[in-house]
């Protein structure tokens, strides 16, 4: 049934519960259209045992009656996450062969909503890049084509999860986002992802990159599948001291389509140099489509937007350097032997770690060390808090906020890599998002010149997911984003 | 701010990196592009500014005193290079093992 | 203490830094068990491994015990505090960091008074006090290449308590740890237990010059293991660093290690690396926010700590502070006091039994208070008997020594052995004019003035009862008869 993969979650959902195929059927569509797109490289491992395990399980269920939210829905899970008795790797060298003995809050919720599991999608190495060529396991191709026909990146770090989304290949993914992993792949590769409020999704089992801007997320199809993923993900989680004790509610319910009398900001800041006219064009189009949907456009201003990016690059190294400490080669993961204690932790380290990982423990280790603290870390942690103010100023103003969500759609592998600093600019209007705390949304919103996607990106006030997935459904309504990768 | 490579190396050895002579002089100056354009941080004045450690507006949340966790050491050692474990049983101890530490 | 050097005289200059191990079911951010003794690795979580993705949860009752024990050194409770990374590698340091508490402590700013020999007191400040993770633990003799690792320690919460460097003597730095175990003991908040390694104390020494006021060099000498060991160390380290000052040489800032065997201090290889922990506060955790009136809480549920009950000793029992200081320094030791010292008439006399015989007998055996062969109201029962003046003092160590030996009690003992005093006059009377009757020559010597005789006569009169006579009742009688 190769129409099975063509549908969106909620179809697929719908279609279990009438029995109109069964959770099996679905498992083996999926495995493979898994199987015929390995040439993206989207996972690192493939479960598809584990995927039809799951689905007779599901279908169990679903025969009594006793469906759960997600029963036999197959979902790639970014492998970030650990998963129990599944090679978790972080996309690391360093954590190849690691198989976790305990399973994440986010795919426990997951699973326990009945999700099944096609296997592990591939990343940026400890989620650190925007392109997904930083994975140990190979770059991730975007199934999208520029009309040069170069391979594209899919952005990152939750590249793998773009990618097999966009090539619909999984029925949804998890993705985690800590200056924009979630938002700009999405962008990149047409599909919706949505980055929560900080303590939303508990933090339990993932991978830890930056302690205090990770947050897990859903990339999907459209913003219902996303409402619908992020309604199982969500939850407070007793085990994450930084997981918020709010109720979770009903994320479909919020998709009114209204958004009449709904304040949105336009932030000057966000109109950079240099900024190509089609993205330009974009932003004005998005903001055409919510007045037209009866909504009022607020210009508002978020002065201090600039400085995120060095902010970011000073806290997230930091949280970095600190937590990657643990992978030293005594309890797990690799082990480069040496002739002393210190030798073959350096030993371990140097071969375990990728070149952008190394680079951004020695920045972290730097901006930690005596001398430094002052001038690099405590000031990046105060500019912070002039970033956060920034946008608590705003809400006096507005509801939501709208921009583009990348400065460009995607380029093709081996660009953007001059040197480090063009790389990090890809998050440019996404990493304030993760200084705030605050949800973010990225729809795919229209194509570039060369045929490729774009996305707008919708920031929301903190915990107010319903809101951005209400606007972020006007938008993606008013878009009519049909255009698929490969057509 | 442009760094040395001695200040590289030292950065390295506090990181357990392992940094080959010839490396620092190309790592030195990645990591010095990034110092000079997060300087810019310093046109602000945040003198009167709290640093932000986390976004969550709640207070530290605590637990009972109550055993609720460990006792799996055939799991805990599961992943480790060269575990030695007391005997074969599921809930025996061992130990992890590393080179030789002289103290 | 003065050293005193070949090119004058030196004083010492002693701050301490204890590590607490917190008496908890569970650890300070896990819910492994937090008990001594298991098997390796078998109380570990995947939190205490520093597995991927696993956070600490702070352990309420480990706050509560830190609060106490702020509250039992006279500190601040400081409402916010914070929890910091402070960064290193180690073998058995998981997660590459110790959650720790730096620039924000829980406790800031107490005191201890420590008694001093002689009755004598001084307070020495206590900067700060902190919540941490311990570390696992390394064996470094179990393979002839490879350190062993055991991680059931990893986690388990210390406090770090830091004294002002205000203590000049080993002496001072003794009655410093026993003070500090006394408090920790009788707050239930750690067991004090240094040679299991629950109380750990590392020594910062340093010398200069008699009268002049800025600090030395100092060097840490780390984890020694018993109080006595503490001393030696610090006696040790202060000489050894008078006699490289004045050979010419300088003291290098070090950690250095306590070879008990040896007893000398030496350099620590392991720790030779220049220490940049690279502080910041942990993201896994908010800050520790308190409630004021939780803290006021545990403030009305503090029991009567060592100086207080000390102060009560000297005043309602009317006891010498020395004594009294004795009878407190053990939280145990003063309720066994107290219960046989209850409703007496002559409390002093009890303190002195419990100080001199009772701690005497225990000493010997290797026991204390708890277990002792004795118990209070045992004892109390023996001192019933000398009070009542059924047996004697002299008679009285005598049961005891069976008390000891047999467990039995004192009244069943003195009705055994017929210890019991005679009182009745008829029977000292006979005693009496039998000694006279047998010793007529020194009878007469003594009336004829060598009064000096009578003590002999009083041991004569003394042997003949078996020693159970009253003595004061003999005096009386003997001093009329030989008066003629």
């Amino acid at each position: 049934m190769a129409g099975i993969v063509e549908l969106t979650l909620a179809q697929l959902r719908d279609g279990l519960r009438a029995k109109k195929f069964s959770a099996v059927e679905v498992a083996d569509a999926y495995i493979g259209a898994v199987e015929k797109a390995r040439d993206l490289n989207a996972f690192i491992v493939e479960t598809p045992d584990l995927a039809r395990e799951q689905a007779k399980a599901a279908d169990a269920r679903l025969a009594k009656g006793e469906g759960r939210d997600l029963e036999g829905v197959p979902l790639g899970i970014k492998d970030l996450f650990c998963t129990k008795g599944v090679q978790t790797t972080a996309a690391s060298k360093i954590l190849k062969g690691y198989v976790p003995q305990y399973e994440s809050t986010v795919t426990s919720n997951l699973f326990g909503a009945g999700a099944t599991m096609l296997g592990k999608l591939n990343l940026d190495e400890f989620a650190m890049g925007s392109a997904n060529i930083t994975s140990h396991f190979g770059n991730v191709k975007n199934p999208w084509k520029r009309k040069d026909g170069k391979d594209l990146v899919p952005g990152g770090s939750s590249g793998g999860s773009a990618a097999a989304v966009a090539a619909r290949i999984v029925a949804g993914a998890t993705g985690t986002d800590t200056g924009g992993s979630i938002r700009q792949p999405a962008s990149l590769t047409g599909i919706v992802g949505l980055k929560p409020t900080y303590g939303r999704c508990s933090r339990w089992g993932i991978v830890a990159f930056a302690s205090s801007l990770d947050q897990a997320g859903p990339m999907a199809r459209d913003v219902r599948d996303a409402a619908i993923l992020l309604k199982a993900m969500a939850g407070h989680d007793p085990k994450d001291s930084t997981s918020v004790p709010r109720p979770v509610p009903d994320y479909e319910k919020a998709l009114t389509g209204n958004v009449k009398g709904l304040r949105f900001g336009i932030p000057k800041e966000y109109r950079i140099d240099g900024m190509p006219a089609e993205i330009e064009k974009l932003w004005q189009q998005g903001i055409e489509w919510l007045k037209a949907a009866g909504a009022t456009p607020v210009e508002i201003s978020l002065p201090h937007t600039k400085y995120a990016l060095p902010t970011y690059y000073i806290i997230a190294p930091a949280e970095a350097s600190s937590n990657l400490a643990r992978y030293d080669g005594v309890r797990y993961g690799l082990r480069v032997p040496g002739s002393s204690l210190d030798e073959m932790y350096e030993n371990t380290r140097a071969e375990g770690f990728g070149a952008e990982v190394r680079r951004r423990i020695l920045i972290g280790t730097y901006v930690l060390s005596a001398g430094y603290y002052d001038a690099y870390y405590l000031k990046a942690q105060k500019v912070r808090t002039l970033i956060f103010q920034d946008f608590q100023k705003a809400w006096e103003q507005c509801d939501v906020i709208l921009t583009p969500a990348t400065p460009s759609a995607a380029f093709a592998i081996g660009e953007n890599q001059d040197d480090p600093l063009s790389m990090y600019l890809q998050d440019v209007f996404t990493v304030p998002v993760n200084l705030a705390g605050l949800p973010g949304l990225s729809v795919p919103a229209g194509l570039s010149a060369e045929g490729l996607p774009l996305g707008l990106q919708l920031i929301g006030k903190p915990f107010d997911e319903e809101t951005l997935l209400r606007v972020g459904g006007v938008v993606e309504t008013a878009a009519n984003f049909t255009a698929r990768p490969g057509a | 701010m442009s760094l040395d490579q001695a200040t590289v190396a030292r950065i390295a050895v506090l990181a357990r990196i392992k940094l080959p002579e010839a490396d620092r002089e190309k790592m030195a100056k990645e990591l010095s592009g990034i110092l000079d354009w997060v300087e810019m941080l310093k046109e602000l004045d945040t003198s009167k500014v709290e640093p932000m450690t986390s976004t969550v507006e709640m207070v530290l949340p605590q637990r009972a005193d109550k055993v609720t966790d460990g006792g799996y050491p055939a799991a805990i050692l599961a992943n480790a290079t060269e575990p030695v474990r007391i005997s074969n049983t599921e809930e025996a101890g061992g130990f992890f093992t590393v080179p030789k530490v002289v103290e | 203490m003065i050293i005193e050097g070949k090119t004058g005289n030196w004083e010492l200059v002693i701050g301490l830094e204890v590590h607490a191990q917190v008496v908890s079911n569970a650890k300070l951010f896990s819910g492994s068990s937090a008990a001594f003794g298991a098997e390796p690795n078998t109380q570990v979580s995947f939190v205490d491994a520093a597995f991927p993705g696993m956070l600490p949860v702070i352990n309420a009752f480990c706050v509560e015990q830190a609060i106490k024990t702020g509250l039992g050194i006279e500190a601040t409770i400081n409402e916010v505090s914070v929890f910091d990374r402070k960064n290193y590698f180690y073998a058995d340091l998981p997660q590459g960091y110790q959650i720790s508490q730096f620039t924000r402590p829980i406790v800031s700013g107490g005191r201890l008074v420590l008694d001093l020999p002689g009755g004598k007191t001084r307070e020495i400040g206590v900067t700060r006090l902190h919540m941490e993770q311990d570390a696992g633990k390394s064996i470094h003799d179990q393979h002839p290449s490879k350190s062993y690792i055991d991680l059931n320690r990893s986690g388990v919460c210390l406090m770090e308590i830091v004294s002002e460097p205000e203590i000049r003597t080993p002496e001072e730095a003794g009655a410093y740890l026993k003070k500090l175990r006394a408090i920790l003991r009788y707050l239930g908040t750690c067991d004090g237990n240094m040679e299991e390694g629950s109380m750990r104390c590392d020594a910062n020494v340093s010398v200069r010059r008699v009268g002049t006021t800025e600090f030395g060099t100092r060097c840490e000498i780390k984890n020694v293991n018993s109080i006595r060991y503490v001393m030696q160390a610090i006696e040790y380290e202060a000489t050894r660093q008078v006699e490289l000052i004045e050979d010419g040489g300088t003291v290098k800032q070090e950690t250095r290690l306590w070879d008990v065997s040896k007893g000398v201090t030496r350099s620590m290889r392991s720790k030779e690396h220049a220490h940049d922990y690279r502080y910041f506060p942990d993201p896994d955790l908010l800050p520790l926010v308190l409630d004021p009136k939780e803290i006021a809480r545990i403030k009305a549920e503090m029991p009567e700590l060592p100086d207080a009950k000390k102060a009560r000793f000297v005043d309602q029992y009317k006891l010498t502070p020395y004594d009294a200081s004795v009878l407190v320094a053990e939280k145990e030791q003063a309720a066994f006091f107290e219960e046989v010292a209850k409703g007496r008439k002559d409390p002093k006399l009890a303190a002195n039994w419990v100080i001199v015989e009772l701690f005497g007998a225990l000493n010997k055996q290797g026991k204390d208070v708890t277990n002792s062969p004795v118990s209070a109201k045992a004892l109390a029962g023996l001192l019933d008997l000398i009070e009542n003046d059924t047996i004697s003092g002299r008679i009285a160590k005598d049961v005891f020594q069976i008390m000891v030996e047999t467990g039995k009690d004192a009244a069943s003992i003195v009705e055994e052995k017929g210890l019991k005093q005679v009182t009745d006059t008829g029977a000292i009377d006979a005693a009496i004019a039998k000694v006279m009757a047998e010793n007529e020559a020194k009878v007469a010597e003594y009336r004829a003035g060598k009064v000096t005789l009578f003590g002999w006569f009083v041991g004569q009169v003394m042997k003949g009862t078996g020693g159970k006579a009253n003595p004061a009742k003999v005096n009386e009688i003997l001093k009329a008869k030989l008066a003629g």
